[in-house]
């Protein structure tokens, strides 16, 4: 599952915390991982990790299963989350709630899914 | 006039397509050679005229058994386009260069596919290589399938825009109405506005006729030079414009600066500019519709309605036969059948023909054919009756 370039995020996300790339020449925090910077194209990175702290962008709720792995969430809520150092996170979000809209705060953490893979997880903040 | 090279240099001479529906007992192959062999002949042309292939979708068969199948011994031009979605317009695209340069006389752009019986979209785009961070990341989560991936693009746009439900159903209502009067549809049942609001829920805000149709069939057509074009069997419909684009932060959705804007509202004004026309020319639409909202987020990239306007632009029976803009009058994905949107470069030439029967535009003159894919490439062909 896990390549080079992503070893930082899932060692990060087997204890719970969110890590980021940034560039070591502009700074810039990108996700998902990249060789290159996007903005001044070095190859110099380092981990970062979040503060866990960001805001929902948008959100859906799953109704149907596109892989039986998943029928048993169902219905699941999926959340694309601002994280304050920059990019976006989908996570699931716990509880779900019926009050949910654009620009709720949210604290990210990580569950394990499927498989035991660690997954993003939201909770209101 | 930026890329304006391709202006009125290309027609599309022939269009073939085979019947749609699930459960085809045919392979994809067969399906794509059928579809091509109509394409072909449509035009006057026998295979062994053709010179150029570009296959276009994850199933289609390579050059090379068009090649075997047909006994071509002089291909000179080949081409892929991996666009999902988009590839009918790539490959347009790509077909108009090479009869422009003089590359290739006739160039053949074949699809087909027996999906009812084989791997569904939530299997398919994770054995593809641009996607592989959307399966490394997202897919644990539980983010596998298109409805899924794209919900979170329509629910902003409703709680940005006020974009309702019910404005999605428009589409879907509309869109099956005119495959009832196409006849070669998968759905042809008509439905109401409250049928697809009671329709379940598959990824809010995406009901199960906010969907496009899981289909087998074929569809080709045949590109060729506009001098070529006048000695063949069709009358000339010309290429006025065409352009592609892709969105920013190209595959994952979710890292896209703005989750609801996609490729076409860079390829639009280009595809505009090459053509010298616009959104008030056009008398037919063809419209990608793989999800009712993203036929609605492509009229507002195209410049038919501001950002944001795309709801109220769809009601009121514009987009139905006898509106202001008569869209996917052959069913689209959403009825008709799921055809990688080459059912919508056919449908488009058939009306420029004056050749569609009941879902006929009366005097149709100016068509469009859009194309989306891979999670948000776009494109735009504006197709002509004749060279303007």
């Amino acid at each position: 599952m896990s390549d080079d370039l992503s070893t930082g995020y899932w060692d990060g996300a087997r204890r719970g915390a969110l890590v980021l790339q940034r560039c070591t020449a502009c700074g810039h925090v990108r996700h998902y991982p990249t060789l290159l910077c996007p903005v001044c194209h070095s190859d110099g990175v380092e981990p970062l990790e979040a503060c866990g702290r960001g805001t929902v962008h948008s959100w859906t709720v799953a109704h149907h299963a596109f892989d039986p792995a998943f029928a048993d969430d169902l219905p699941y809520t999926l959340v694309t989350v601002d994280v304050e150092e920059g990019p976006r996170v989908l996570a699931r979000l716990e509880p779900d709630t019926a009050g949910l809209q654009i620009g709720r705060p949210v604290t990210i953490g990580f569950a394990p899914g499927a498989g035991g893979v660690p997954v993003p997880l939201a909770r209101p903040a | 006039m930026t890329g304006g090279t391709l202006h009125d240099r290309a027609a599309v001479v022939g269009v073939g397509e085979t019947s749609y529906l699930r459960g085809s007992k045919d392979s994809a192959l067969a399906l794509q050679l059928q579809a091509s062999l109509t394409a072909i002949r449509d035009a006057g042309l026998e295979p062994g005229d053709i010179d150029g292939i570009i296959p276009v979708g994850i199933t289609g068969a390579p050059a090379e058994e068009y090649i075997a199948n047909f006994g071509l011994t002089d291909l000179r031009f080949s081409a892929v386009v991996p666009h999902g979605g988009a590839s009918g317009i790539g490959a347009l695209q790509a077909a108009a260069a090479a009869v422009s340069a003089g590359i290739a006389k006739h160039v053949l752009v074949p699809a087909g596919r027996n999906v009812s019986s084989g791997d569904k979209a939530g299997v398919r785009i994770h054995q593809m290589p641009q996607f592989r961070l959307v399966t490394e990341f997202e897919k644990p989560a539980g983010a596998i399938a298109p409805a899924q991936l794209y919900a979170p693009m329509a629910r902003r746009h409703m709680e940005l825009y006020g974009t309702t439900s019910r404005q999605f159903g428009e589409i879907a209502v509309s869109t099956r109405e005119h495959a009832a009067l196409h006849g070669n549809a998968v759905m042809t049942k008509p439905i109401t506005i409250d049928d697809h609001q009671s329709s379940r829920l598959i990824a809010d805000p995406f009901r199960l006729l906010d969907c496009s149709l899981e289909s087998d069939g074929g569809a080709a057509f045949v590109v060729s030079s506009p001098e070529r074009a006048r000695d063949l069997a069709q009358p000339v419909v010309s290429l006025a414009g065409i352009a592609m684009g892709h969105p920013d932060s190209p595959s994952s959705i979710t890292q896209r600066p703005d989750l609801t804007k996609v490729g076409i509202a860079k390829a639009a004004p280009i595809a505009w500019g090459v053509a010298g026309l616009g959104p008030g020319d056009v008398d037919v639409a063809e419209i990608y519709d793989c999800f009712t909202y993203v036929v609605l987020c492509q009229l507002e990239d195209m410049g038919f309605c501001a950002k944001g306007e795309g709801g109220p632009f769809v009601e009121g029976g514009r987009l139905r036969l006898g509106g202001a803009l008569p869209t996917n009058t052959h069913g689209g994905l959403l009825s008709q059948g799921h055809m990688l949107g080459m059912n919508h470069i056919v449908e488009a030439v058939r009306q420029l023909r004056g050749n569609a029967g009941r879902a006929q535009v009366d005097g149709a003159q100016v068509a469009i054919a859009t194309g989306y894919g891979d999670m948000g490439d776009g494109g735009l062909a504006v197709l002509t009756r004749g060279a303007r």
